[in-house]
């Protein structure tokens, strides 16, 4: 068995792993009851799923003579700004009331996210 | 005994319509909300699916010339959510 035959069964094993993860996040975006457990699945997806499928692409451009590594700069990007868009997607539910506000903090009056002026709060969109 | 090729081009295949039934799936929930924010969520998953569907179709062609459109869908999509939610929270996007 060639190195080549073995990257096309990685290739292979990577792409049915990433596709798993992307099946089950979305299954989970549209099974969940709650707003903030919707938001849970599909994170996962962009890190995991997308993660497999681009490593897929680096073992299949090097089993296949032209390796190429660009492909770590996208799983590089995806992997710093899932975190931030989800966290933006959990503010914006806290701040609608869609979901249970956290209780309050032990020391301070009220969790940072919510310390806004009064006008603020009251935006309808 | 199957061959590396053949299982690779039924787990292409299998990727394709997973990531198709994906689509549909989130934009299902697009439609159902109930919230903002859920229409949100599900549009940047239908950013990623894309992006995932891109790099499949790069590996079903052989080529690389995917990786552009690629590294352009992943940020496109992240600055698309982050405005979205932040002209949720603020009633404005750039103070």
């Amino acid at each position: 068995m060639t190195t080549a035959t073995i990257g096309l069964y990685a290739t292979a094993l990577c792409l049915l792993i990433g596709s798993g993860f992307a099946l089950v996040g979305v299954i989970g975006l549209l099974k969940f009851n709650d707003p903030m457990a919707r938001l849970h699945a599909p994170t996962k997806v962009g890190t995991v799923g997308i993660g497999m499928l681009l490593l897929a692409s680096v073992i299949h451009s090097s089993a296949t003579g032209a390796t190429s590594f660009h492909e770590l700069l996208i799983m590089a990007f995806l992997f710093v700004t899932a975190p931030i868009s989800a966290n933006f997607i959990a503010k914006v539910n806290i701040h609608r009331r869609t979901c249970e506000t956290p209780p309050p903090p032990p020391e301070d009056e009220t969790w940072s996210t919510l310390d806004t002026p009064q006008e603020d709060q009251d935006i309808k969109v | 005994m199957i061959t590396a090729t053949g299982l690779l081009n039924i787990a292409l295949i299998i990727t394709f319509i997973v990531l198709a039934l994906g689509q549909i799936l989130a934009m299902v929930r697009v439609v159902i909300g109930p919230t903002s924010a859920d229409r949100i969520l599900a549009l940047d998953t239908m950013v990623i699916n894309a992006l995932g569907l891109v790099v499949v179709l790069g590996i079903y062609q052989g080529v690389q010339i995917y990786f552009e459109v690629s590294l352009l869908i992943a940020m496109l999509g992240f600055v698309a959510t982050v405005a979205l939610a932040r002209f949720l929270l603020r009633g404005d996007i750039i103070e």
